[in-house]
């Protein structure tokens, strides 16, 4: 049976420095994250104990290949909602705490905008005036640098690692075609001979292999880091980094609602109709992505050719056929499994018959049409500056230069829902837990993580509570209980006995 | 070849149900493009002052 496909996303964002004084994207990101966390009553730090991005799922340890990646780890927040928000490398990233439904991932990852953009106003405050470090949610910054958008899932360990790459890869390929964040030209490897003006994803052109443990280089299609912040006996975490990150709140929503679907048939060795493996992923992520008219033609280890929305087809009839005999419980019930069914559905009928008609929700699409239309007004040459501007613009987060915010593209999830979510956690998973603990006992928490929450109630030794299991803890667990403590001392003793 | 057809296109095996969205869809549409054209209008305004220099500048090292 499938498991609960609990999961989040975490976002690297762009970041500008706007100063006439030299600071380095590490320190901005640092400035940003502090800025924030400052505006809250006490920082809680993050617990290292757990990490282990070196593990591969595929069963080896790393042979030195990766850098240790804790070390650049400068600043760190756990906030109430749940969510981790850290400096990653050079950029701020936000990772949204552990959702059980695609909504619910929709609506903490917009409330990690929030909490960007409130980063943003709060480190311009401390500024000298017209200083100001600008924030993009967008995966390239058109130079051949690349930063990520990584989804999780979790997953029974007891799937054969090698199913999860046979069967997902094309799907992972092929879903660009309604979760692409699109992009003028092309990086890495371009070629002067027939130069690609606009491409429908930020990543594709930075994948290099099919199956790795890398994140940084030589990106794969899969990523086999086996870090599960979970019962490691019971739990994988798959770690998705081939996405884009997206302002479209549709393009979210189906990002995750189906391919946490796509697992649970794979979770489940469902029918897979005929073998769907791909000739060559690396050239086909790739061809996909420069052909926005959508004729690129995939093609199969078998042989057979198809376009990336014919496979979409195939894997959407499969689904249906799924949820039929299995149900949709695992994403969060039948209601929301029918939601993500249906709109895929929709889309993919959009992109077959009039693509235009989705720039309301598919991200790709929006950002052609604004560079289209502007191109074609003011008769431009495809290597106009403004064009590669107007494609950063449409990612940058200040209210007022937005242009997403501008183009009124269909809203899922409430504004004061993600106001909420901005501070509350969600009620459903683990995040519950912690959260709840972060709001209500911050001054006896010395470090929280994911899969523990470490505290110090003065005079005993410092108690790990752990959670290694991500549908524990929620509020239906837990509500009353955190209604009924005095204190953390009390918490503690009614959670040991 | 015919089974792949059947599996494919879900639209066509449905109900009418589609096709009374269509008019809406293509309604839609054309409130889009009124809505781009606005668009266009004001984006001179919003652009980067100098985009050039905007985009020269944004280099973002060290990601994932």
């Amino acid at each position: 049976m499938a498991i609960a496909k609990v999961c989040g996303i975490e976002t690297e964002y762009g970041v500008l420095v706007v100063s006439p004084d030299e600071m380095s994207p590490t320190t901005a990101s640092s400035l940003l994250i502090n800025a924030y966390v400052a505006r809250l009553e006490r920082k809680i730090g993050w617990d290292f104990e757990d990490e282990s991005p070196q593990l591969d799922a595929r069963g080896f340890a790393r042979e030195g290949s990766m850098p240790p990646e804790v070390e650049t780890h400068l600043v760190n927040a756990v906030l109430t909602n749940g969510a981790r928000y850290y400096v990653d490398h050079a950029h701020p990233e936000y990772s949204t705490p552990e959702c059980s439904t695609p909504l619910e991932v929709v609506l903490h990852d917009r409330a990690g905008e929030v909490v960007l953009r409130r980063s943003m106003e709060a480190a311009k405050r401390l500024l000298p005036p017209g200083d100001e470090i600008i924030v993009h949610k967008n995966n390239s910054d058109g130079k051949g640098n690349s930063y990520g958008c990584h989804e999780n899932y979790l997953l029974d360990r007891q799937l054969p690692f090698a199913r999860v790459v046979q069967r997902l890869t094309p799907h992972l390929v092929t879903r660009q075609v309604y979760c692409g964040a699109g992009k003028v030209g092309q990086e890495n490897g371009a070629d002067p001979g027939s130069p690609v003006r606009f491409q429908i994803s930020q990543r594709a052109d930075f994948f290099e292999e099919e199956v790795g443990l890398e994140t940084t280089l030589k990106r794969p299609i899969i990523n086999t880091r086996d870090e599960p912040h979970a019962d490691p006996q019971k739990y994988r975490r798959l770690h998705v980094i081939v996405g884009d990150a997206n302002l479209s709140e549709v393009a979210t929503f189906l990002k995750v609602g189906v391919t946490a679907i796509v697992l649970a048939m794979i979770e489940d060795d469902f029918d897979a109709g005929r073998d769907l493996t791909l000739a060559s992923p690396v050239a086909a992520i790739r061809g996909v992505s420069h052909d926005p008219g959508l004729d690129a033609l995939v093609e199969l280890a078998s042989g057979a050719r198809l376009t990336a929305v014919d496979l979409q087809w195939e894997l959407h009839g499969l689904a249906r056929k799924y949820a039929e005999e299995r149900g949709l419980e695992f994403v969060g019930g039948e209601e929301a499994g029918s939601m993500v069914l249906d709109r895929w559905e929709r889309v993919l009928q959009g992109l077959e018959t009039e693509p235009e008609s989705l720039a309301g929700e598919v991200d790709w699409i929006a950002k052609k049409r604004l560079v289209d239309g502007y191109r074609e007004r003011h008769r431009l040459e495809w290597s106009d500056q403004r064009l590669n501007a107007l494609d950063l613009q449409y990612h940058d987060l200040r209210p007022e230069k937005s242009l997403f915010a501008r183009l009124d593209m269909e809203r899922l999830v409430a504004e004061p829902a993600v106001e909420r979510a901005v501070t509350e956690p969600p009620e459903t998973t683990r995040a519950y837990f912690r959260g709840r603990c972060l709001a209500m006992f911050s001054a006896a928490i010395v470090a929280a993580n994911w899969d523990s929450v470490v505290f110090d109630v003065g005079h005993d030794p410092l108690r790990r509570v752990p959670m290694m299991e991500p549908l524990r803890g929620t509020a239906k667990h837990v509500a009353t209980l955190f209604e009924e403590c005095e204190g953390p001392a009390e918490l503690l003793r009614r959670l040991g006995s | 070849m015919a089974e792949r057809e059947q599996k494919r296109r879900p639209a066509q095996r449905d109900e009418p149900t589609v096709e009374e969205e269509a008019p809406a869809s293509s309604e839609r549409g054309e409130r889009l493009k009124a809505e781009i054209d606005d668009l266009l209008d004001e984006i001179d305004e919003v652009l980067e002052d100098n985009a050039e220099e905007f985009v020269r500048n944004y280099v973002q090292k060290g990601g994932q």
